[in-house]
């Protein structure tokens, strides 16, 4: 790994994250027949919030804060699992993709600690969400994952997301396509994107993320928000990589093209956002499940 | 001299008991601390033994006697040391921790009988890992069942203990009978009760499965496998605490110790035992943790995740049953020697959460979720150390519960890289369901965490608790330090594993370093990280904090504790989701008239196959060997009779045998 590819791997995580939401923002905003927030409105939010005070709760303990740093670290540790461009990942051994999965479910416990930890219903109803959903989603992502397991016979997503990918598509097309479809969904509730979660909604009732983070303020808030930022640069990332088996020699042609890929599906998901409604809660699971099964079909077609 | 050490580990935990009961004229303090004190004692040899089983000094000791059935013979090898050393740790922190939790003084009529019994179940485990000759793994196997029996029954007095107990008799009884038959089936095909491998080909095949299938039936059942499994949430409920601890770390165990024991045994295994394990493993982790989700007492709760583990152990035996069969020995190497990593992890980190979960049930005098709540404030060390084995029982980083769910994960991982025949199909659905597994049991401990020690008190009792006394704190420590450990370093332990997985598999070396060596990186990392990151939002929040206030309750001018988000509420998403293996019972108020009479919302989840199986079936027997009675008289000719009848019969048929 040359020094440019040792800083991109680097950089790109920390720095580029924020401007998914920026553009989301303004694709709704522009669907919708308005202008927007500036695209770089969220670096301005997160060092706003920065500067700002903190109140607590004086119910809550240690566990409170947390929450927004394990929640950032780990989502950074996993933005880092990620090949960024076809010269590989900066953290890779083989079953890294585990270690991505888990490490997101870290930050997902102490999310859901700091969120009980406030002893608020509203808090505690969005953090039994979370964990429901999340269950969910889970052997979704592993089955699309096993997909690309079986194509490459690789357990590194380095190996899987790097040169070879080009011949994993032509071998095995339909199982990719399964399985990003899959990872699409899992990326959205993850995330807690529309449909699974409204990040606009007023109505503390129909939360998910944004009502954990009710009684966070100033800088853990700001933690929070990047953290969630970086998770989706890194689902992002996945299936960016997973869908652009592209052969590309530079450094900077791959990790231009990585990012290119991330900002088409920044407006994707606005695009999605705007036409679509949030579900009933008490359909999403059927959705997951859903998903689940797609992916399961996919690894289906490699048996023989 | 590695065997030795081991008997003499067992004569002292065997003592251990005796003694205290022996000592009481001496004071209740100073017969707790003796009693303990031989504990320790053996634990210390015992650990030494196995220290040097593992670096290669394993040996045996034959003992010459008259019985039928040929000379007694002891051992340690690798695969009993590795299970030796979370016994002697559990055995002896619990013991420690049983010097405040359970002292002679506050239960004079308990004490000594609970010391004699917890003594023997620990000897009787020890002797059931060195057995090398049939005969002593019964009488090991014996005396562990039966002095567990009495451990778990201490406080008899409560008619559910009993219940439970009896529950617990019924269950090792069959299981004995199941280690019976296959002792038999064994002596039979290789005449000898001696435990050394049978040389291939010399068991007839169905004479081999018909082994096998008892093995999983007997020590399924004391593994606590799913559907065999009834026994268990309701003993380890029962149970003092240190006992459930005990049960749950390393009693059940010994039924992946037997099942693994007997499958090195048999040389040549049929593919369809692996995947048979395998799925029962699948089967029992994704039930296991459904179940627990769904309970109110944290002891039950934690039982149930008993099941989940043992489930998630016996996916990586099968996966290496599998992977032995189909000539993988590295996938083999790596789920084995995840699962038996796993044994001890999962020994380390459940010892703990039950030891925090009876510092609570100390102090707060409840076991029910909903009944506590902001326990941290009041306990926050005790909570601190249950948030340590939270995170490792859900196999996160950067604790041990991470390190071996990654090695099975691996084995199933690469079965379905590199498998070719079916196997690869049963990896490719365990690993989402081990995956699934895991999100469950992450929601279920946030519920407990979240319910028991975050959030405001829902009782005077959770406001006014008192933190753990030192000695109780101690024992939890030296079990956090451990899975912290095992999480930063787990190549250290990689030679002891190794040696291990050889004496069930042909092993080559040096599988297990690479993928160690990288996720130690990987958990010290996090750890560094989560660290750094948080000493500096740490000083920023010390700096910058303009004040506290109340919990923002969206408006609500009076939140009060009561209306904080339950456990059971926080669970109901997914026991919906589940309800299809649940069959939750709950009771809803209903709103009849304008003015409806006060009720309460009420939703409990009884174990499924004890309610709807096993309990009719049984009375479905109870009624029909009703009928026997008719031969109950109660005169004697009639008993003549039975008695002529009988030996006649017995004439016949050993007469048209020979």
């Amino acid at each position: 790994m040359t020094f440019a590819d040792l800083a991109a791997a680097l950089l790109v995580p920390v720095l580029f994250p924020p401007l998914l939401l920026g553009v989301i923002a303004r694709t709704k905003a522009r669907l919708s027949g308005r202008r927007g927030p500036p695209l770089l409105q969220p670096y301005f939010d997160l060092a706003r919030l920065l500067r700002k005070g903190i109140v607590r709760s004086r119910t809550t303990t240690w566990v409170f804060f947390a929450g927004p740093v394990v929640g950032l670290v780990t989502a950074l540790f996993a933005a880092l699992i990620v090949p960024l461009g076809a010269r590989g990942a900066l953290v890779a051994f083989p079953g890294d993709l585990v270690a991505f999965a888990y490490l997101l479910a870290l930050g997902r416990f102490f999310t859901i600690a700091a969120a009980l930890d406030t002893g608020s219903a509203f808090e505690g109803m969005g953090a039994a969400r979370e964990a429901a959903f999340s269950c969910l989603a889970e052997p979704a992502a592993f089955f699309a994952l096993l997909v690309l397991v079986k194509l490459s016979g690789s357990l590194s997503l380095g190996e899987m997301l790097g040169p070879s990918l080009p011949a994993l598509w032509t071998a095995g097309a339909p199982s990719l396509g399964l399985a990003a479809i899959s990872l699409f969904v899992v990326l959205l509730a993850e995330n807690c994107r529309i449909p699974f979660d409204d990040p606009n909604t007023h109505l503390e009732l129909t939360m998910i993320h944004e009502v954990m983070a009710l009684d966070h303020s100033g800088p853990p808030l700001a933690l929070i928000l990047y953290g969630s930022a970086v998770k989706l640069f890194a689902y992002g990332l996945l299936l960016v990589r997973m869908v652009t088996p592209l052969e590309l020699g530079s450094t900077v042609a791959g990790v231009a093209a990585s990012l290119a890929g991330l900002l088409a599906l920044a407006i994707l998901i606005g695009f999605v956002e705007s036409v679509m409604a949030r579900l009933r809660i008490l359909r999403v699971p059927s959705l997951l499940v859903g998903a689940g099964l797609l992916s399961a079909f996919g690894v289906m077609l490699l048996v023989g | 001299m590695t065997t030795a050490v081991a008997l003499a580990a067992i004569a002292c935990l065997a003592a251990s008991g005796f003694a205290a009961a022996g000592a009481r004229g001496l004071g209740a303090a100073l017969a707790d601390r003796i009693g303990a004190a031989l504990v320790l004692a053996g634990a210390a040899l015992g650990a030494f033994s196995a220290a040097l089983a593992l670096a290669g000094h394993g040996d045996q000791l034959v003992l010459r006697t008259s019985l039928p059935g040929g000379a007694l013979v002891v051992g340690v090898d690798a695969l009993s040391a590795l299970f030796v050393l979370p016994v002697v740790v559990i055995a002896a922190v619990c013991s420690v921790y049983s010097l405040a939790y359970f002292p002679a003084s506050a239960h004079p009529r308990e004490a000594s009988r609970l010391r004699v019994s917890y003594g023997l179940t620990s000897a009787g485990l020890l002797l059931v890992l060195v057995a090398r000759h049939a005969l002593v793994f019964l009488a090991g196997w014996e005396v562990m069942a039966i002095a567990a029996f009495f451990a778990i029954t201490a406080e008899d007095r409560d008619p559910e203990v009993r219940d439970a107990g009896f529950l617990y008799l019924v269950c090792t009884r069959v299981s004995t009978l199941c280690l019976l038959a296959l002792f038999a089936l064994f002596w039979a095909a290789t005449g000898s009760l001696e435990l050394v491998p049978a040389p291939a080909g010399r068991i007839p095949v169905a004479l081999e499965s018909a082994i096998f299938v008892l093995a999983l039936a007997g020590f399924g059942l004391k593994a606590g496998v799913v559907p065999l499994h009834v026994w268990l949430p309701s003993a380890h409920a029962a149970a003092p605490t240190h006992v459930s601890a005990l049960l749950s770390g390393v009693l059940i165990k010994s039924g992946i110790y037997g099942l693994l024991r007997v499958v090195s045994l048999l040389p040549d295994t049929p593919l369809w035992w692996g995947e048979s394990v395998l799925c029962v493993g699948v089967v029992s982790a994704v039930l296991g943790v459904a179940f627990a989700l769904a309970q109110h007492d944290v002891k039950r709760l934690l039982a149930y995740h008993s099941i989940e583990n043992i489930g998630i152990i016996a996916i990586g035996v099968g996966l290496a049953l599998a992977a032995r069969a189909t000539g993988h020995t590295e996938i083999a190497v790596l789920a084995l020697a995840g699962a038996l990593l796993h044994v001890v992890n999962h020994a380390l980190f459940k010892a703990l959460l039950f030891l925090a979960a009876g510092a609570v049930t100390r102090a707060t005098g409840s076991r029910s979720l909903d009944a506590l709540g902001g326990v941290a404030r009041a306990m926050p060390v005790t909570a601190f150390f249950f948030l340590v084995g939270a995170v490792a029982i859900v196999g996160l980083p950067p604790l041990n519960g991470f390190v071996s769910e990654f090695l099975i994960y691996s084995g199933l991982l690469r079965t379905v890289a590199t498998d070719t025949g079916r196997t690869w199909l049963f990896a490719a659905l365990s690993a989402p369901a081990l995956a699934l597994t895991g999100g469950l049991a992450l929601a279920c401990f946030a519920k407990v965490v979240g319910a028991v020690f975050l959030g405001e008190p829902r009782t005077a009792a959770a406001r006014q608790a008192l933190e753990a006394p030192a000695s109780m704190l101690g024992a939890m420590s030296a079990l956090a330090g451990l899975c912290v450990a095992i999480g930063l370093a787990p190549f250290l332990i990689a030679p002891a594993l190794a040696a291990a997985c050889s004496t069930v598999l042909s092993a080559p070396s040096g599988v297990l370093g690479a993928p160690l060596a990288a996720l130690s990186r990987v958990n010290v990392g996090v750890l560094a990280l989560c660290a750094l990151a948080g000493v500096g939002l740490g000083l920023r929040v010390a700096r910058g904090t303009r004040g506290a206030s109340g919990t923002w309750d969206c408006g609500y001018a009076a939140p009060g504790p009561r209306m904080q988000y339950s456990a059971s509420s926080f669970a109901q998403l997914l026991v919906r989701a589940f309800a299809f293996a649940l069959w939750p019972r709950t009771h809803a108020p209903r709103l009849a008239a304008v003015f409806p009479a006060p009720d309460a919302f009420h939703s409990e989840v009884p174990d499924v196959v004890l309610d709807r199986v096993i309990q009719p079936a049984t009375d479905a027997l109870a009624l029909a060997l009703n009928r026997l009675r008719a031969l109950q008289q109660g005169s004697i000719h009639a008993y003549l009779l039975y008695v002529w009848l009988a030996l006649v019969t017995l004439l016949v048929a050993t007469g048209v045998s020979d």
